[in-house]
């Protein structure tokens, strides 16, 4: 049977590692992950939720919305914030590609989630915010 | 997360223990900036054998740690990249630039050498 949740936290960086081990422990209902897989799952999850702290809020306050939905093999994450959004979301995902050179990010967050995951899509809105869907799948369902 | 500072010779020894993010990498970057401005340090070398977890932010600072060390006319080494935390330092490129090595023994001669 699919399984869900629903949290919503305040955009804190102190949030970032209960984010990403909430997740993984989730994705656990979709099957047996290697630790190298729940890993990369923790690690996209990162990616996604410090981007809304840093880009989507300018680390003022706000909102994510973070969801999980699981099925027999595969997980998808949807991290929501309703922030600045982003102008142009073909040239955020290019790798390197940063903002906020002063402050050492080293625009790699999408590139990592696109790595670390399977499907990433990015849909976001100027003014209204951003949302992050990613989707993982077990390697053995990848391979049927 | 944990970080220790140590000095072996010129090289300034930093070990993180737990998990590196966003939350944590003010603290990292302040730690080691303030030993660098004390200018006893040439090198630095990462030990990373605890460290389970890092992201891109964690990255970030290790890479301007990077070029202040690199522009000095020092270098960085790392030990022990811990497996949760290898393949993101590898997809960096990071091993080009501060190779890892399999004990501090082995990257404190590396870098001295």
């Amino acid at each position: 049977m699919d399984n869900w949740f629903e949290l919503r936290i305040p955009a804190l960086s102190q949030n970032v590692q209960f984010a990403r081990a909430v997740v993984a422990q989730f994705a656990l209902e979709a099957g047996d992950w290697s630790l190298v897989e729940l890993n990369e799952i923790r690690t996209a999850v990162s990616e996604a939720v410090t981007n809304a702290i840093i880009h989507g809020y300018h680390e003022g306050s706000g909102d994510i919305l973070l969801r999980g939905m699981v099925s027999p093999g595969s997980i998808l994450v949807v991290i929501s914030d309703f922030g600045v959004g982003i102008i142009d979301v073909e040239e955020a995902r290019q790798p390197l590609f940063t903002t906020r050179p002063d402050e050492e990010r080293c625009g790699l967050g999408f590139t990592v989630m696109e790595s670390f995951m399977d499907e990433v899509e990015v849909e976001s809105t100027p003014g209204q915010g951003t949302i992050v869907k990613m989707t993982k799948y077990l390697s053995f369902s990848v391979k049927q | 997360m944990e970080i220790e500072l140590k000095y072996r010779g010129n090289v300034l020894v930093v070990t993180l223990k737990g998990e590196l993010d966003q939350h944590s990498a003010d603290r990292f970057r302040d730690n080691v900036e303030k030993e660098l401005d004390k200018e006893i340090a040439m090198h630095v070398l990462f030990n990373l054998s605890d460290l389970t977890f890092m992201d891109s932010s964690g990255l970030g600072v290790i890479l301007g740690r990077y070029r202040r060390v690199n522009s000095a006319g020092g270098r960085m080494a790392a030990c022990f990249v811990h497996p949760s935390v290898e393949r993101l330092y590898n997809m960096a490129g990071l091993p080009r630039i501060i190779p890892s090595y399999d004990s501090e023994v082995h990257a404190l001669a590396a870098l001295k050498g």
